[in-house]
This record gives C-alpha cells, structure tokens and sequence, in this order.
C-alpha cells in the first residue's frame, strides 16, 4: 500500500532546523532521510523509515514554497500564507542567506555571471560544498548584488534592509558586493593564504575611507562603487613612487622615524608596498602598525607634496588591510 | 432598504507581474453585491498599487445582505484586448449584521483564484449602516447570532436551550450544467463557490428565522454541511441547536428594564413562556404535532418557513410585557390560530403529565424504501440496562421526569447538537442511537420544493427519536447527520446520545432573573398559546431549589450514568449494577456516548483515543442492486465496530466512551467504517473485567498453547495500558456494590435475518459472559486475525496523549502553546485479489502510520494532548482511500500533572463537590466574567469590578468563595507577585499592565486593531483550533461564524510539486484565508474550527487536480489569562478554563 499523497499542514509552520539545513545544503530527499537516520532519530523517537521520509518530504515543500519568499525577505514578514514565529522567520533568512566562506572566497571578485555559474561545478570539487547548495548561495551573492547596485548610502545597511540580515552578515555581503563590482582580482597565487575574512575586512575599511558615503553622507554613488574623482585623484600620488626623488626622501624619513623602535629594521627598506617580505621576516603587527603609521605620516614632510589628506585617506584604507592582510 | 452597505478599496500589494513586457500590472478593482458593480480607477504599472478608492455604497434590504457575499474582483486593465482577472476575495458581511459582533472588516486580505491560488493582498474595509426596522424583518433574521461552538460559548449564559432547528437548500450544481462545457475551468469553479455561498447565506437567514419564531436569539452547535451529489445536484443543509442567549458582560442592558414588570408578571401564571412546545398534548401524538405549521422544529422546512412567517400576525412591537400576556392566556379567544390540534393539546395538558412512565407512544411511522436500511446495534449495545427511575427518587422525581418528557415529546425532534452541557443539564445518559438509510440519488427536480431530501432526514430523525424513547429517554444530545455519497448511492446516517434532561433550562429558567430578562427583550412576536412550562402546573416547583433539589440527591458525578429507564422494563438484557460511586442507583457496565465527558464526571487516570477500522468488500452493482447489498452490509459493519470498539476499550481497561463518531464511507468496490472516541475510565461504573479467549478445538495441544499464548499477550496488554493510563480505581468491598443482576450472557452472532427486515430494536447481548471477563471466542482464523489486529494499536508514544473529545480527562494543567494542524493521505490499496482481511490491515495501518506520523512531527511539543482528534474517510476513487485529520496539539505542564496524578480520585471528588456548589447557587457564572482574570490588580477591585460588570451583587459573588482555603489564596497571591516581577523582567507586562487601565474587551480589540491596520506592519497571529476554548486564555468576544468554501484547479499538477505538493499549498492557502478574514474581523483566534469537507480528485494523465474544502469555526477575540495557568493545580482549570480564573484573584 503506497501513499500518493501525503500531506501535514500546521497553522503555525513547523520547520526543522536539521531538515532545514540538509534543505539548505542541497541534499534530496532520500539523502537527507539517510542523513537523519544516521543521527539516531529512528531510536531516540522510536519511529518507522516511513514517517521519516513522510516527514522530511514535508519539510522539503514548506520550505521549497518559502524560497520563493526568502528572495524577498519582507515579503516573508509580510505574507499570510504561512504562520511562521517571528525568531523562525529571522532564522528562515539568516540560515538561508549564510554562506560557506570557502565558497565565497573563490567567487570573491568575479563576475557575478552566467559565466561563472557554470563554473561552479569547479567551485564545488575544490570547496567542497555540494553543487546545489553552490548555486543557491551564488544565486544569492548574485541577487542581493542586483538589488543594492543601484542604491545610493552605505551598503552594508542597504542589504540589511532589504533582506533582513543581521548586522555581521549583511557587513559580509556589502564585501562580495564591493568585490564584484570593483573586480579586484584576489586570485592571484600571492593572495591566495588570505582568507574570505580578510577580504571582507579589507572592503569594509576601503569603503569605510575610499566610498563617497565616507565623506558625504548623503552622496549620490553607491557605496560599493568607489567614487571616480578618488580614483583620478589616486593618479596625483603615484608621484610618490615614480619620482625617485621624493620615494628617497619618503623612505628616509620613515626610516629615520622609526629608528631603534621596530626590532627587525634590518629589513626595513626592502620592505616598502608588499606584506610577504613582512611575513617572512616575523614582524610584529605592532612594528607593522608602527611602520604604517610613519609611512603615512611621513610625506607631511615631503617638500613638494600636496596631496596629504588624499594620501592620509588611501593610506587609512590600505594600513587597515594590511594589518589585516598580515597574520599567520 | 435596511440597510447600507460601505465598501472602500485602499490598497494592493505582491500583485502577480501580468505585463510580461514590462514586468508590472495595471490593477483595478470591481466590488459587486447583488446586482451592483462599482470599479475603482486603473493604478497603472505597479505591483503595489495605492486605489485609496472612495466608499463604494450599496443599498441593500437585509434579506440580500444575510445571502450575499460581497466580491472582490482583482484584474489587469488592458487596453486592447479583454481584462484579466488576478483574483477575487469573498466576504461574508454577516458578523457586521448584529451589534455584538464585528463592527468593521478591515484587512488585507489574500487575492484568490482558484486556479493559481493566492496572488497577491488586497486591503479593504467593509462597514454596515443597519437601519433598525425591526418590524420589517420578515424574511430576514439578522440579528440572529450562529456559533460551531458545540456548547454555550464563554462570554454567554444560556437563558433557554429551545432545542433542534434544521434547514435545506437545494441546486443545480454549476459543474454539470450545459454551459459548463463551454466556459473555462476558472468561470465554472467561481461560479460553484458564489452559488454554495449564496446558499449557505439564504440556509442561515432561513434558519435564523426559525429561530426567531422559536423566540430564540442565537444558534449554537451550528453545522453546515454540502452534498455534492454530482449529476442530481448540490444540497446544503444545517443543524443546530436554537437558545437564548445572555451577553455576561453586557446584563446591565437588560437587566433594569425588565425589573418592574416582573414582578407583575409572576402573579399571573400563565404568561412565563411563549414557547409553543412546552406545553404538552401528551406523549401520544408526535405525529400531530407535524400538523401544526407553528411548531418550531420542523422537518418539512419549506413549507413551514414559509406558513411560519404568515402565522405571524401579531405585530412585532417593542419589547412589552404587555403583548406576551394578552396572547399568552391559554384560553384566551384571541388566539390567533385555527389549528384543532392547539386546543386539544391544552386539554390535555394536565392528563398527560400524570401519566406513568412511558405510558404509550405511538411509534413512528418509518417510510420505508426496499433500499431503506435502519440500524439499530448500537442503540442495542450501549444502552445496555434499564433504569431504575422513580425508585429512589419517590414518585416525585417521575413527576418531574415526566413534565420533562412530556415537554420534549412535544417537540417534533427534542434533538440538541450541542455536546457540552452548563451543569446540572445532563440527568440521565441512556446511550449511542443511530440511524442510517442508504437512498438512491434522483435528480431533483424542483429545487424550490426539496420535499424528497426533507423528508430522508425526517425519517430517520423519527427513527432517531424512537431508539431514544425504547431507551427511556426524551431528549437526544450531541446529535450530528452526515451523509457519505458515491455515484447515484447516498448513505444519510445520524446519531446522537439518548439522555434524561433537566427541564428548567429547556423553557423558563427556574431562576427568576433569566425569565425577566427573556420576557423583557424578546420582539412581542406571535404568541399561541400558554405553553406553560410544567411550572406552573407544579406550583411547588417554582420554587427553584426543590426542583433542583430532586435531581441534586442523586450526585452530579455519577448522575448522568445512571439509567434512566425501568429496570423490570428493559429494552434488551443488559448487565447492570449499583453506581460505584453513590450506590443508590444502577449503572451498565459500559457507557457509550457522542458527547464530551461532563465537567462533573468523575473519571480515574487518563482517557485515550480508541478507534475500530474495518473494509468490507462489496460488489459493483448498478442503483437498487447496489443500494440493497449496502444496506445489506450495513449492520455486520456496525455490529464489528461495536464489537472492536467494545475489545479496544477493555483492552485499555476503560469503561466509557464519550465523542463517539462512526462514519461509514461507501466507495464503487467497498466499504469502510471508521468509528473514534475516547476511551475513559468513569469511576461510577464498574471496573470492566478482563478479555479472556476460547479455543475451539481444546484437545489440541499446541493450539491450546498458541490460546494460552495469546491470553498472555492480552493480559500483559490490559495491565500495561492500566499503569500508562492511570487507572487504580479504589478497591470497593463486593458486598457494597450488590452483585449483579442476573442476565443471559450468551454473546450471539448477529443473525443476518434478524437484522435486515426487522424494524424492531435488535436484542443483542454484547455484556460480558462472565462477572469479570468478555469472552472471544476463536472460531476460525478470522477471529484470530481480530484478536491479532487488536494487538496491533501501538500506545502513543511517551509524553503524548489523544482524544478525539474537548477536554483530557486527567490532565489539567495546559499551557497556552498550541498548534492546530491538517493532514490528508491519500493511499492504493493495491491488492490484486483483496480481501476483507488485507484490506483491514491495510486501513488498519494507515491509520496507525499516519497517528505515529503526526506524534513524530509534534514532537517538540512534549509532554502533549492531541484534543479533537478528528478523522474523515473518503474513498475517492477504485482502491483510492482518502484520510483527513484535524486536531490540535496542546502542551502542558508535566510537573503539575504528575502533582495532580498523585491523587486522581481525591481530585476529581473534590471538584465534583465544588462544581455542585456553584452550580446551586450560579449555574452558569462559571462562564467568564472578563475581568476576572486581571491577574495583578488588588483583589478587591477585582470583585468589585467583577461584579458590577456581570450585574450580580458583591454581596451574593462573595458567598461562592470558600473561604476555608484563604491561606491557600494568599500563598498563591504571593506567587501572583513573584510571577509579575519574572513577567516585567522578561518584558511581557505591557499587555498586562494595560488590561488595567481598559476593559480587558477593549483592551484585546483595540490591541488587535492596531496590529493589521498599519500597511506594512508584520501580519498577526492568529489561532485556529477545533475546541471550543484557547488554553490559558480568555475568549471576550465573538465576532461571527466563518463559513468557508474553495475550490482549487491546476492543469499543471507536476509543476506544483504533484498531488501533495497541490494539495499542500491549497490547505495552507485555506489557512492564510481564514486567517486573514478573523484578523480582518478584529479577532485573533478561530475556535470550533472544523474541515467539513475535502473533496480531492486527481486526473494524473492530463495534469490535472481538482479539490473543494469547506471549513468552519467561530472568530473570537481572547485575551491572554497572562501567567495565571502556571499558578498551582486548579482542578477545574482544563474543565473550566474561565472559571478558575475568577477564584484566583478573589
């Protein structure tokens, strides 16, 4: 005798926070009924295979019906078709919208294409994560990237607001959306001992001092474009590096500066722009918070150097990063 | 034109994209009621569109108002080619039709097609301008509340309980019309949901009018039902139970101005009840009574809706005391009938209330068909005894038995559907009667004249009515009909628990202010007669106290178990012996009833649900061939339920079923009979003696072996279940009970001759063959597979209870977390060669798996009580069965549980005491005075407050308190305070602190309000649940019935995710609609939720389903009782939920 049809339907949505996760992480019916009685459910209950296949396919069409929703997180508090708590509501959101970081790092800066999507076969061999579950948080990199691309004021707030994310996470997304959009390639074989963490950290301090929002509140440009003027304006600093003359002066004068504070100055000089030789030669963060320090403070004293309050601010952005770039 | 009807249309959102070219929708709305159209403007390219239309007005008679819904048409303006439609709402204005319920529909509701489901919301607000011609209602019956509530509801009293009131309507079905060949699926599924609206509106106008000729103002246990009877069309019927009604809150309204009159009217006696059936023409002529059109319970309702209305001929002026008594004097010239019969009966009168004791009944006469089928097994079975009336009570008590009685004969069918009863109501329960008639469908003809189907169900009404007499009863309680239909073969069957009413709720009140307040505010409407209550023939029994004083000797908790017919005249052999708990009178040895278990019962341990399954195969046959092997199968299904039942029940170690409901299911190829109720142990019955089997073949070895095996198994079973149950009932010395009455034993086969053409009661003997223990005979190896099968019901699960009744006797301590829940399975029995027994084990285990498959799913919620239990079959389809359930889940608080198990009988005895008290005093107090649960406010203000706001004097509410347990009050005041310091830091004072400042009624409605008015507020919550009360909660307010029909289509059945997908989302979307028109009514909760009907057809092989679900229940506002549940152990606190409250804070 087979059931055709079988169906449980709460006036309160029950959701199950395991069958949501095996949900979440792609698995089908059968694997995660297979998943659950490896954890012991069919003792601890004293149940049959049955009721839990009938039980998981329940869940697995609540929640196949709120996806369309979780695209929509407002609608989700919105509407009356299911009964769901509020806390389950938030967590309905924030279980969906987590992301493996793994995953997350690989796609970090790419286009957020259909090209890509087809590489996420790749992406899941190399990471881990099951391919379904891949595409889902791709799809969702992808749409709240759609969403906020447009919108002016600071986007870490922007996606909280339109899908209802806590704070954290919503700081994580503004990075994968800053990433794509400014393409920085991060997959480069020097970058690649940084962690999705280190990046997410590195876009929030770039937005934090580069976006236009950092200066003017109420700016028009999206914060996770960085304002065309900086950029342009950027162009006025390479002075620093192309003109012999001020380079030397400016490396002298860090030098001087931090003479007999920093243990390892020995290897100072070589170790102007890059954080590997850091690395390599075990300093501190303390003598790279140091360091950093004088290097941006240094060319106050440049004759010639006009641009110090443009330097200070691309300077605050690139310290934080490579205070953070800079760990082990 | 009574009436006003105002209609604005504010705003939309999540509309479905319809311009795929730019991705937006061009929406406007139509409002249609009757015959009238308005349409808002087009809000162009939006899928949030902002009408903010202006009021839409409809001037409306009120007839139009009580049938139509109002319509709300979503659609997409295009400007070159015809509009599509995105979706409709229907609302039923009818809660907006009497003053105490809502006052404005205001919501968004969900837009629905049946072809897509919800798209979108839409928000609306709906007002009514009633103008108050009372004198012009004559074919309306506003102001007439309904309620699906089975029992007085809370914020009610009972005044009087006038009893049964039916109704049909018949149709054409839209779906096997001509044009339902050429217009779309949509067009024909819209056209089936407005015309069983429109009739479910016209069957509650015509019912209401019933209701009012009964001089009644509401309708309780109201149930509606549709047959869909495919090709001869589509019925919709309703019963209920007709009462007069007191708003607790509001008797300051009524009170004063009907002081002074009566005082007036006491001195003459013949004016207290207008009721034209109280008055008795003696017992002899029910079939008379059909005669008269004015008599309030009618079978043949087309006719005599429509004479009633002209009988009424007395204008309907303002309440005076004036009009009833002129018209009311019995001799009085003036009457304004012509009817012979009315003054014979007034003749008789005083004959016939000496008559003795069943004096003489003329049984009814049975219309019978060839195909026409009665069944009488249970009637047989469970009313097993006779009663011992009259002899302890002196010749008294069958005085007042018979005035009773006589009362109710007058009723053409003294039937009430209600299945809870104030206390002090239920006398005597005599036991289960039913009926069923298998008929074959013809189409009907004329659907202004639906005689052919009024008078199916009066005929079995009468059969109905006959069973309760041969058990010594005058009244049926917890009646319900229902019909099972499959091709042109309809199987219409009712049951019902005969019992011994007391008579003082039925017409006047004994207590004087319920009289007044009914004389003073009924519309002087038409009076016939003096239908004097045996009041004022007794003139001792005006007096309150000796009335009650008969029924009280006996004690409430074990009262209504006694029987009550005549012992040396017993209907059939039964097994009786003296009460276990007064040992006065004689009880059966098993009770089964369809109501819930009386608030005063008192039961030892645990109930749990018992059901019997059972298929039985039958053959394909066409019309009268088909019908007569169904009629023919019909008593050997109820006979093997019983018996199932009866194994099942003493296999738990119980002795009482209550919400016992038998449905049997007709299909193309087979049967099926599916009886659930619950299983208690009632402490004034015997305890039930253990099953023992017998071989037949005792000189073989092994099978002796194998027998003996088995006995074990059961033993082991029957004492496994009496400690998971908790049932220890206090030893009792034999000699005090008396020993039994001696009665033939022998269990014997249902002879098939015996059954079918006999329109007598058939005499089965189910008692047990022993004093202790019911022998099984095992014959054959079906009798082996029975005893097998009984093995096979696995105990739920630990931390999980179920009932199919109201309340869980034993556990009384719920906290407020509830979950209502629906599910539907659908299952092939996919025998090649199926046989009576695959096919039972087959049932048998899909409904095992489906309860194991629900106490899993509920598992978080342990400990936990599935209440209401309520399970549907239908067999859709060849080899198709279908299962429905809806019930609610309720946690509880295990810690007090145990405290409270710890001494079950003591509890419940004291309980049962303090029960009577109250009931002596206020019968119906108990039902919730609002204020009463202000948890934190000084106690003296409470009683203040309490009192002034129910209109009773502190003086006289002071004296219900028991004064003896103080110290105990204190102590829980004291945890009153720390409970309030753990509430403020958890931050939930807010909606206490507030229930201070407001009436806590105001206080929950404006609450409420605020919530769903704001555009994009989060949406509100609201309960659903079958029983009639929220736990931990107090209902302030009823808002209206909801009464509602979908239909739900696809042609893309795959893409929805197949049939559970389909039909997932549809229960959801009948949920989400629900929802949405209680919060858009002010409520927050529906009680007496009930799924009617869920008709689901599938076509796999064109992608396509169809399903029709009908559901109901009453919207209510409550207010949380706060912290209050957590307080220690009120005993009546599950029983009684509003009625603990109050002792607490006083």
């Amino acid at each position: 005798m087979s059931s055709d049809l079988d169906v449980f339907v709460g006036n309160t949505t029950l959701i199950d926070e395991e069958v949501y996760r095996l949900w979440l992480d792609g698995h089908s019916v059968a694997e995660a009924v297979a998943r659950r009685l490896r954890g012991g459910l069919l003792e601890r209950e004293a149940t049959s295979v049955a009721v839990l296949q009938s039980d998981t396919r329940d869940h697995y069409r609540t929640f196949q019906m709120l996806e369309r929703l979780l695209h929509a997180p407002p609608r989700l508090l919105q509407q009356l078709l299911f009964q769901i708590p509020p806390e389950r509501q938030a967590l309905l959101v924030q279980r969906y919208y987590a992301f493996d970081e793994a995953l997350a790092r690989e796609l970090l800066g790419k286009k957020l294409s259909k090209g890509t999507k087809k590489e996420l076969d790749e992406v899941s061999a190399r990471t881990g994560v099951g391919i379904r579950s891949c595409r889902r948080q791709f799809d969702n990199f992808k749409r709240v990237f759609k969403a906020v691309e447009e919108l002016r004021g600071p986007l870490a707030e922007n996606i909280q607001q339109l899908f209802l994310l806590p704070p954290s996470l919503a700081r994580d997304y503004a990075a994968i959306v800053f990433f794509a959009n400014s393409r920085f390639e991060t997959g480069k074989r020097r970058l690649q001992f940084l962690s999705f963490g280190d990046f997410a950290a590195c876009a929030q301090s770039m937005m934090a001092h580069w976006s236009q929002g950092a200066l003017a509140p109420e700016a028009a440009e999206p914060d996770g474009d960085l304002p065309k003027s900086f950029l342009q304006d950027l162009k006025e600093l390479k002075v620093l590096v192309t003109d012999k003359d001020l380079l030397d002066q400016h490396k002298s004068l860090v030098c001087s500066a931090l003479r007999g504070k920093i243990s390892v100055y020995n290897e100072l000089e070589a170790n102007f722009k890059v954080i590997e030789p850091c690395r390599s030669d075990k300093w501190s963060p303390g003598d790279l918070r140091l360091f950093l320090q004088h290097y941006t403070a240094a060319p106050r004293n440049l004759p010639g150097f006009r641009h110090q309050a443009l330097w200070e601010r691309y300077m605050a952005a690139i310290s934080a990063c490579l205070l953070r770039m800079f760990h082990d | 034109m009574p009436g006003k009807l105002k209609v604005k249309i504010v705003a939309g959102r999540h509309l479905p994209v319809m311009d795929r070219a730019s991705d937006l929708t061009d929406a406007f709305v139509e409002v249609k009621f009757g015959n009238t159209t308005f349409k808002t403007d087009v809000y162009p390219k939006s899928l949030n569109p902002q009408w903010n239309s202006e009021w839409f007005k409809f001037e409306v008679d009120d007839e139009e108002l009580q049938d139509e819904p109002l319509q709300i048409t979503v659609l997409d303006h295009d400007t070159y080619s015809a509009n599509d439609a995105i979706g409709k709402v229907y609302i039923d204005i009818d809660p907006l039709l009497y003053s105490e319920a809502a006052t404005v529909i205001s919501g968004w509701f969900p837009i629905y097609d049946t072809i897509h489901g919800i798209r979108g919301e839409i928000n609306v607000v709906v007002k009514v301008d009633l103008f108050n011609d009372l004198n012009r209602f004559r074919q309306s019956s506003c102001g007439v509340k309904f309620f699906c509530t089975t029992s007085i509801p809370k914020c009610y009293r009972a005044v009087v309980i006038h009893g049964f009131v039916e109704e049909l309507v018949v149709n054409e079905d839209p779906e096997y019309q001509w044009i339902d060949r050429i217009r779309t699926p949509r067009a024909s599924n819209e056209a089936r949901q407005r015309l069983i609206s429109l009739m479910s509106g016209e069957l509650q106008r015509k019912i209401g009018l019933k209701v009012l000729e009964m001089r009644g103002n509401a309708v309780v246990g109201y149930l509606q039902c549709f047959d869909l009877e495919g090709e001869s069309g589509l019925v919709v019927r309703a019963i209920g139970t007709a009462c007069t009604l007191d708003k607790l809150s509001n008797t300051s309204a009524f009170l004063p101005a009907c002081n002074s009159p009566s005082k007036e009217m006491k001195e003459i006696p013949f004016n207290e009840d207008p009721n034209p059936n109280t008055y008795s023409s003696g017992p002899s002529t029910p079939l008379k009574n059909q005669t008269y059109s004015f008599s309030p319970s009618k079978s043949y309702s087309r006719q005599s809706s429509s004479s009633d209305t002209d009988l009424s001929l007395t204008p309907k002026t303002a309440p005076s005391p004036q009009g009833p008594r002129i018209f009311l004097f019995p001799s009085s010239p003036t009457l304004s009938c012509d009817s012979p019969h009315l003054k014979k009966s007034c003749l008789l009168l005083s004959g016939s209330s000496i008559k003795p004791l069943h004096s003489s009944h003329v049984s009814p006469v049975v219309l019978r068909k060839s195909v026409s089928f009665t069944e009488e097994l249970l009637l047989a079975a469970s009313g097993m005894g006779s009663g011992s009336a009259g002899k302890e009570g002196g010749p008294f008590k069958t005085l007042l038995r018979q005035q009773t009685q006589s009362a109710l004969e007058q009723r053409e069918f003294p039937f009430f559907t209600l299945t809870t009863f104030p206390p002090g109501f239920l006398v005597h329960v005599g036991g289960v009667v039913s009926a069923r008639s298998v008929k074959l469908l013809d189409r009907i003809h004329n659907p202004d004249e639906p005689e052919t189907r009024d008078a199916w169900w009066a005929e079995i009404r009468q059969e109905i009515k006959s069973h309760a007499k041969a058990l010594g009863c005058h009244a049926v309680v917890g009646y319900s009909e229902s019909t099972s239909i499959c091709e042109e073969v309809c199987i219409l069957s009712a049951s019902g628990t005969a019992a011994v009413l007391n008579p003082r709720f039925l017409q006047d009140g004994t207590m004087e202010g319920c009289l007044e307040q009914r004389l003073s505010w009924q519309p002087g409407f038409f009076s016939i007669g003096s239908e004097k209550g045996e009041v004022d023939f007794f003139p001792q029994s005006q007096d309150s106290s000796s009335l009650l004083g008969i029924e009280e000797a006996s004690p409430p908790g074990c009262g209504f178990c006694h029987i009550p017919y005549d012992e040396l005249n017993m209907p059939f052999p039964a097994h009786l012996t003296y009460c276990y708990n007064c040992r006065k009178q004689k009880v059966p040895d098993v009770l089964f009833t369809t109501i819930d278990l009386p608030v005063e019962a008192i039961v030892v341990g645990k109930g749990c649900l018992i059901q019997a399954r059972l298929c039985r195969l039958k053959k394909k046959a066409q019309a009268e061939a088909n019908a007569t092997s169904i009629s023919n199968l019909l008593p050997f299904m109820e006979y093997e339920v019983h018996t199932q039942l009866m194994n099942k029940l003493k296999l738990r170690g119980m002795n009482a079923l209550f919400g016992l409901r038998i449905q049997i299911t007709v299909g193309e190829n087979m049967l099926m009979g599916l009886a659930s109720a619950t299983g208690v142990y009632l402490a004034a019955l015997p305890t039930p003696g253990g099953i023992q089997i017998a071989g037949k073949t005792p000189n073989d070895g092994t099978y002796e072996q194998h027998i003996s095996h088995m006995q074990k198994k059961i033993n082991d079973t029957i004492a496994k279940n009496k400690e998971l149950y908790e049932i220890n009932p206090p030893e009792l010395p034999e000699e005090i009970i008396g020993s039994p009455i001696p009665e033939p034993r022998q269990r014997s086969r249902l002879l098939r001759s015996q059954s079918e053409s006999s329109d007598e009661v058939t005499e089965l003997d189910l008692s047990h063959g022993k004093k202790d223990a019911f022998v099984l005979e095992i014959d054959d190896t079906d009798a082996m597979e029975d005893v097998h099968s009984l093995l096979t019901d696995v105990p739920p699960p630990s931390g999980f209870y179920s009932c199919n009744t109201e309340i869980m006797p034993g556990i009384n301590n719920w906290t407020p977390e509830i979950q209502m829940f629906t599910a539907v399975r659908v299952s092939r029995l996919s025998n090649i060669n199926p046989t009576n027994q695959t096919l039972n084990k087959n049932f048998n285990d899909l409904c095992e798996n489906l309860l194991k498959s629900l106490y899993f799913k509920l598992r978080s919620m342990v400990p936990c009580c599935l209440c209401h239990v309520n399970f549907t079959v239908a067999l859709p389809e060849d080899e198709l069965v279908q299962i429905a359930v809806t019930a609610v889940a309720i946690t509880y608080d295990k810690n007090q549980a145990l405290q409270a198990n710890k001494a079950p009988t003591e509890k419940s005895q004291q309980r049962a005491s303090t029960d009577n008290e109250e009931q002596l005093q206020f019968p119906l107090e108990l039902c919730s005075d609002p204020l009463s649960s202000q948890p934190f406010s000084p106690a003296k203000e409470v009683l203040e407050g309490a009192s002034s706001h129910t209109g009773i004097p502190a003086a006289q509410r002071a004296t219900s308190v028991d004064y003896s347990s103080f110290a105990d009050r204190c102590n829980s005041w004291i945890e009153l305070i720390k409970l309030k310091a753990q509430t403020i830091r958890r931050g939930s004072i807010k909606t206490t602190t507030s229930l201070e400042k407001a009436s806590p009624l105001a206080e929950g409605y404006l609450r409420h309000r605020s919530v769903p008015s704001g555009t994009n507020s989060t949406v509100s919550v609201v309960k659903m649940t079958p029983l009639s009360f929220l736990p931990g909660a107090k209902i302030t307010k009823y808002l209206g019935i909801i009464n509602m029909f979908f239909i739900r289509e696809t042609t893309s059945l795959r893409e929805e995710g197949g049939v559970s997908g389909f039909l997932h989302a549809f229960i959801a979307e009948v949920f989400a609609m629900v929802r949405a028109h209680v919060a858009a009514l002010g409520g927050n909760a529906v009680v007496s939720y009930i799924m009617k009907q869920c008709v689901f057809m599938e076509n796999p092989n064109k992608n396509q389903a169809q399903c029709l679900i009908n559901v109901s229940g009453d919207a209510v506002v409550f207010v949380r009782e706060s912290e209050l549940e957590v307080l220690p152990p009120q005993p009546a606190a599950a029983a009684q939920p509003t009625g603990a409250a109050g002792d607490v804070t006083t």
